[in-house]
């Protein structure tokens, strides 16, 4: 072996066009800087995984098995399909598609039925990400007779096998994954990779409320994007609050509040709406949301 | 269609070959599926040309991705069924064709006994000739 041999470690960066997708994500994603982070990490590691091949420095191929963790609405899914397309262009995965499932997806309802049920899954998603969501569910402890163990086993074993042809990303709520983990240790340590998700804090929301309005072709006039901060800064100390999906349920609602009041300008004698008209989302839109009454309950 | 000097049943495609590989499976399975079709994997233990009725080895597998997992179902299948006949077909559903376009054997028993010539003599002095598999006179199952 060869020690000054080199190998062009940013060629492999720049042909995978890794980096390409890697900017996407930080300009796409608000917020979630250790998630990122992670994701440069393993991209790296990747790249320098290929780099050593080229050299012959053979190593078994890294387990790339991971886990997000965060509370609803903080992207776990959104990651997990740009995770799928980075282990792509890196060779990782061979398909780079993405299948989600959840419980009911792999347990089956009677004897017998498991173990096809998940196979049939597994079989899917090979060459590319399975992403299980609230994978806790498939452990249940209170019902020792569950299936649920038996699409465990099934999962573990092909984990472990097939590492090369399929990446496992579990998801789920912090509390109840560490309950999950510690109740299957063999689950835990198949898993090379825990990635918690933080939530999002009141200029993060708000700065995802523009993008998500701006990827629904609507904008804030001025006062509209005061009150979008006002509601999420009340909303954040609400119970149920689900972060990004909250966020996308006030501006859905918020266009219907807009549409509604287009609708009654017309009966009013104005007949005519300018594109700009169909496309401002303005300050009474938000501030009609229940939230702004103190007393009542929050909207689901 | 019967057997070659090798005592090997050739039916489907590649069967004058040397048995394929895992690798060479793997490739024949990514063709079909870059052709959208999807793969189903049967068996039996009736080697007669004219069986078309063989057994379907779970569901055919639609909307797969990549060949790793037919590959995974073909050595579970070998695993359930070591010395029965075993072939994969790809099945192309668009309209109007609806029909398997590839079929090939990917397990077969390790002896092949063969067909024999059975002549049957009926009205005057003609004869009928047909083949009989000597696997099929034991029961199902007990053949190989």
């Amino acid at each position: 072996m060869d020690n000054t041999q080199t190998v062009d470690l940013q060629a492999i960066v720049r042909d995978s066009n890794v980096s390409e997708v890697l900017d996407q994500l930080d300009r796409e994603l608000v917020g979630l800087a250790p998630v990122k982070r992670r994701i440069r990490e393993i991209a790296a590691y990747l790249a320098v995984t290929r780099a050593r091949k080229a050299l012959g420095l053979e190593a078994s191929p890294p387990s790339l098995h991971m886990c997000f963790t965060g509370n609803p609405g903080t992207g776990k899914t959104t990651v997990a399909l740009r995770m799928a397309e980075i282990l792509h262009r890196l060779g990782y995965v061979r398909k780079g598609h993405v299948v989600s499932v959840t419980r009911d997806d792999l347990v089956g309802q009677y004897i017998g039925h498991t173990a096809p049920k998940t196979k049939e899954v597994l079989k899917k998603a090979m060459g590319g990400v399975l992403f299980i969501d609230e994978a806790y569910y498939l452990y249940r402890p209170e019902n020792e007779r569950d299936y649920g163990q038996e699409s465990i086993e099934i999962l573990l074993q092909v984990m472990e096998n097939n590492r090369d042809d399929l990446v496992v990303i579990l998801a789920g709520y912090k509390n109840r994954m560490d309950t999950f983990f510690s109740s299957n240790p063999g689950m835990s340590s198949r898993i090379a990779h825990h990635i918690d998700f933080p939530d999002y804090s009141q200029p993060e929301l708000l700065s995802i409320a523009s993008k998500m309005v701006g990827a629904m072709n609507y904008r804030f006039d001025g006062d509209a994007e005061v009150a979008m901060g006002d509601y999420i800064e009340r909303r954040l100390k609400q119970p149920n609050f689900a972060n990004a999906r909250s966020v996308r349920n006030a501006l859905d609602r918020a266009r219907l509040r807009q549409a509604n009041r287009l609708f009654a300008g017309v009966g009013d004698g104005e007949l005519n709406v300018t594109a700009q008209d169909l496309s401002t989302l303005v300050a009474s839109d938000i501030l009609a949301s229940r939230v702004f009454d103190a007393d009542t309950a929050a909207p689901p | 269609m019967m057997t070659n000097t090798n005592q090997r049943v050739t039916q489907g495609q590649f069967s004058f070959l040397p048995e394929l590989t895992d690798a060479q499976i793997t490739s024949q399975i990514e063709y079909a599926l870059n052709k959208s079709w999807s793969i189903g994997i049967e068996y039996t233990d009736d080697p007669h040309p004219r069986n078309t009725y063989w057994e379907m080895f779970g569901n055919p597998m639609f909307d797969l991705k990549d060949a790793a997992g037919a590959l995974m179902e073909i050595n579970s299948a070998r695993k359930t069924f070591p010395d029965h006949y075993i072939r994969v077909t790809a099945f192309d559903a668009t309209r109007g064709v609806e029909s398997p376009t590839m079929s090939y054997i990917v397990n077969r028993p390790a002896k092949e006994p063969g067909f024999g010539l059975v002549r049957q003599e009926t009205e005057g002095r003609s004869v009928r000739y047909t083949i009989h598999s000597y696997a099929t006179d034991k029961g199902e199952g007990e053949r190989y």
